[in-house]
């Protein structure tokens, strides 16, 4: 960077670049992943209704692509539009250049590495099966090492800065990087077994803790705290006003971050999670509407005396709607995490809505006013049809409508119909079937609003497209500015004034705010293992057993079923004994689940014949007519590979499994053992197969589920 | 059964007195510090993002 200097009454005056090189990758990546991303989660809406659009592929199946629609979405949509719009902002609110161009090049360029391992991994069904995390180890180091190439290159454009005070939009940037890399390595903890596969280092109930104290603060800190922070830069200059109180932006910014990262238990009210930490979760959960609401008001009050321009004014009216369906998220959350509530909506269609809510709405409308905005100006021309960015925002908009109310039709149905007794005590809906079969139309319209979203970006690309065509990109623009002295007393201004003008402390009270919160969750929970009762009669898994729950874990079927039974009677009625914390101790991952699409498998065990199970995974509709589940031919075809089933037996003793010592060297033919004899059940019932396919390993595991309680 | 839990991690009390207190200090110092912020400070913070 050339640096030119002259002297000027105001200090030195230095003249420096804004790089819209770095803006213009990131926004077109953050386009082209969001089409991807959008288009298989629309797959997955289609799937629900036909099963065969899995196209009988394994790759492409509704466990498998389920991932790779929410880490597309989550990592690379928002993630890639997030990254450019911190550095534009940046840039310009701390008056400097990016820090380094090679920096910001490593992180993009390492950015979408990790993003195509993921759409490699994840269809391969290489995944931890922990939400938001699904991706293996070695894509995680990846992850937390262009983090920090992240880290460095902002925190020395603050080091840099020429603006002695940092802007609201600022600290919540802070605030984003530091608490995602805490919350990305404390979750992803896990010791590998190969390069593609690892235990976590967490089991069963702590590990369930970890993964939503992660899982939450997920959403909080990348989906939420980044964007509240555009939200703060691009409104304002969008409404060409100053926010509505920078005195309640003070107050948004520390309480939202200091009680967000409490309230990860709610998503696990009435499971086997100790009652103290789900209280804990809901409390906090609801304190969060006060500062989540006083965010949506200082961004919706910014235009006060000024709504006649978000008629004229596109980019607004994206933000408007943005800015309300964070209000609405937001409120909806809070309600979500009181025990009654979840009690009906939690394992339902609900929860789906709700995060569309905040992801189509929030983040999606916030990017799409972004680009409207940044794209013209990038490009220095005006937009190229106005009219078909209204027709954006209209079929946008509806398209979010027809998504989410099928699916609170969806699930307040389906929650009532499982809930539902007889006169004369029994459940009215004793099939689950039957309560899937009534949502369907509903899951068919839920696609037709996902295809309008879809169809919005695509009218909005063709625009932009055009926009582009139309003017020429600036891919520097200059600016200049006096530069800080150096050690300057300044007096005056209160504490956080001065926080203001001190990065780094402020980065530590900031951490610290997290922290806290971190704290008084983790010392339990490091503590729980003292606080899970221990059952005498639950054991580990045996060797063909676990291969059978790596390859459940593999076809992800942890998205459409649970394991754990919540203590109500429709539950105990309907699928046995409630689960018990004490039963998941050797579960490394926990595999509880977030959603019904099925029923829940955890008392699975001895319920039907091996042979069920086999035909079932073959064809499910042969054993449930009209299910909606797709079939697993391959897990017929397909032998088990046994070769790293010692070394998986090490590591699960390394972590504490009391398999006997040399047990690693025994384990291979202790698994063949076991298989011989599901194979000659299945074939008391005629149907021939090798003990050496993977449905073997699999009927073992659904077989074990749940059993170690029932023989007490 | 959940007082079992409460029970078997030391010095449980002090949890809830400390998270209150922690909160209270903070929110309270932190609403005192906003009411009495300068007004010009805050002009000037509050226009930041228009100066580009």
């Amino acid at each position: 960077m050339q640096n030119s200097t002259q002297q000027s009454s105001v200090g030195v005056l230095e003249q420096f670049e804004y790089d819209n090189k770095i803006v213009k990758a990131f926004l077109i990546a953050s386009v082209v992943y969001g089409v991807i991303g959008m288009l298989v989660g629309l797959t997955l809406a289609i799937q629900l209704f036909l099963p065969e659009a899995n196209f009988e592929n394994p790759h492409t199946t509704f466990g498998r692509l389920r991932p790779l629609h929410t880490n597309a979405v989550i990592f690379a949509f928002v993630g890639n539009a997030m990254f450019a719009g911190i550095y534009h902002s940046s840039a310009r609110l701390l008056k400097t250049a990016i820090f380094s161009k090679t920096l910001s090049w490593i992180h993009f360029w390492g950015w979408q590495l990790i993003i195509l391992a993921a759409a490699i991994t994840l269809p391969m069904g290489l995944s931890s099966s922990k939400e938001y995390a699904e991706l293996e180890w070695p894509i995680d180091i990846a992850i937390a090492l262009i983090w920090v190439v992240f880290a460095i290159n902002f925190f020395g454009m603050i080091a840099k800065r020429r603006e002695r005070h940092m802007y609201v939009a600022i600290w919540f940037y802070i605030g984003t990087i530091v608490t995602v890399a805490l919350l990305h390595i404390v979750n992803s903890l896990a010791l590998p077994v190969s390069w593609s596969k690892s235990y976590s280092m967490y089991a069963g109930v702590q590990d369930a803790l970890v993964q939503w104290w992660y899982g939450h603060n997920a959403v909080a800190f990348f989906l939420t705290t980044p964007y509240l922070g555009l939200m703060y830069y691009y409104l304002p200059k969008a409404a060409n006003r100053p926010v509505f109180s920078y005195k309640l932006s003070i107050i948004h910014f520390w309480s939202l971050i200091f009680i967000y990262i409490w309230a990860g238990p709610h998503h696990l009210l009435y499971t086997s999670l100790p009652d103290w930490a789900q209280s804990l979760g809901t409390v906090f959960s609801i304190m969060l509407i006060a500062p989540s609401w006083g965010g949506m008001l200082n961004g919706l009050l910014t235009l006060r005396g000024a709504w006649d321009k978000v008629r004229e004014d596109n980019v607004l009216k994206f933000f408007v709607v943005a800015v309300t369906a964070y209000g609405m998220a937001t409120f909806e959350g809070p309600m979500l995490s009181l025990k009654n509530v979840s009690a009906i909506a939690h394992y339902t269609d609900w929860i789906v809505a709700h995060v569309h809510i905040g992801a189509l709405g929030w983040n999606g409308f916030m990017i799409f006013g972004i680009l409207y905005y940044l794209v013209p100006r990038m490009w220095k021309t005006e937009i190229f049809s106005k009219s078909l960015v209204s027709l954006h925002f209209w079929i946008g908009t509806l398209g979010i409508i027809f998504y989410a109310l099928p699916l609170y039709w969806a699930s307040l149905t389906q929650s009532l119909m499982w809930k539902e007794f007889t006169a004369d005590g029994f459940l009215a809906y004793p099939n689950f079937l039957e309560t899937v079969t009534k949502i369907v139309p509903l899951y068919m319209m839920r696609a037709v609003g996902g295809t309008m979203y879809l169809l919005g970006v695509f009218i909005m690309i063709y625009n932009l497209i055009r926009t582009a065509a139309k003017g020429v990109f600036v891919d520097t623009e200059y600016s200049e500015a006096p530069a800080l002295e150096k050690r300057v007393n300044i007096i005056g201004g209160g504490w956080h004034t001065i926080l203001e003008r001190k990065p780094f402390i402020f980065t530590g009270l900031a951490v610290i705010a997290v922290a806290i919160g971190g704290l008084v969750e983790f010392v339990p929970t490091a503590l729980i293992k003292s606080n899970v009762p221990t059952i005498a009669s639950v054991k580990p898994y045996t060797p063909l057993e676990l291969e059978g729950r790596d390859i459940y874990i593999r076809e992800g079927c942890v998205g459409c079923h649970s394991q754990m039974i919540r203590p109500f009677r429709d539950e105990t009625e309907r699928y046995g004994e409630y689960s018990k914390a004490g039963e998941f101790v050797y579960d490394r991952p926990f595999l509880w689940g977030s959603k019904r699409t099925g029923p829940d498998l955890h008392r699975l065990g001895g319920k039907y014949p091996d042979s069920w199970h086999f035909n079932h995974m073959l064809d499910p509709t042969s054993m449930s007519p009209g299910s909606i589940m797709p079939s697993y031919p391959w897990l017929i075809d397909d032998d088990i590979n046994y070769g790293d089933l010692p070394k998986k037996i090490k590591v699960m003793r390394q972590l504490g499994v009391p398999y006997d010592e040399g047990f690693d060297n025994e384990a291979v033919a202790h698994a063949e053992k076991q298989a011989e004899q599901i194979a000659q059940s299945l074939a008391k019932d005629k149907i021939k197969t090798s003990k050496d396919k993977e449905i073997i390993a699999l009927i073992a595991y659904l077989q074990r589920l749940g059993t170690d309680i029932k023989q007490k | 059964m959940f007082k079992h839990y409460f029970e078997q991690i030391e010095g449980i009390s002090v949890y809830p007195v400390f998270s209150l207190l922690v909160f209270f200090l903070f929110f309270v110092g932190l609403g005192i510090y906003v009411f009495f912020l300068d007004k010009k400070k805050e002009k000037h913070l509050e226009n930041l993002p228009l100066e580009d």
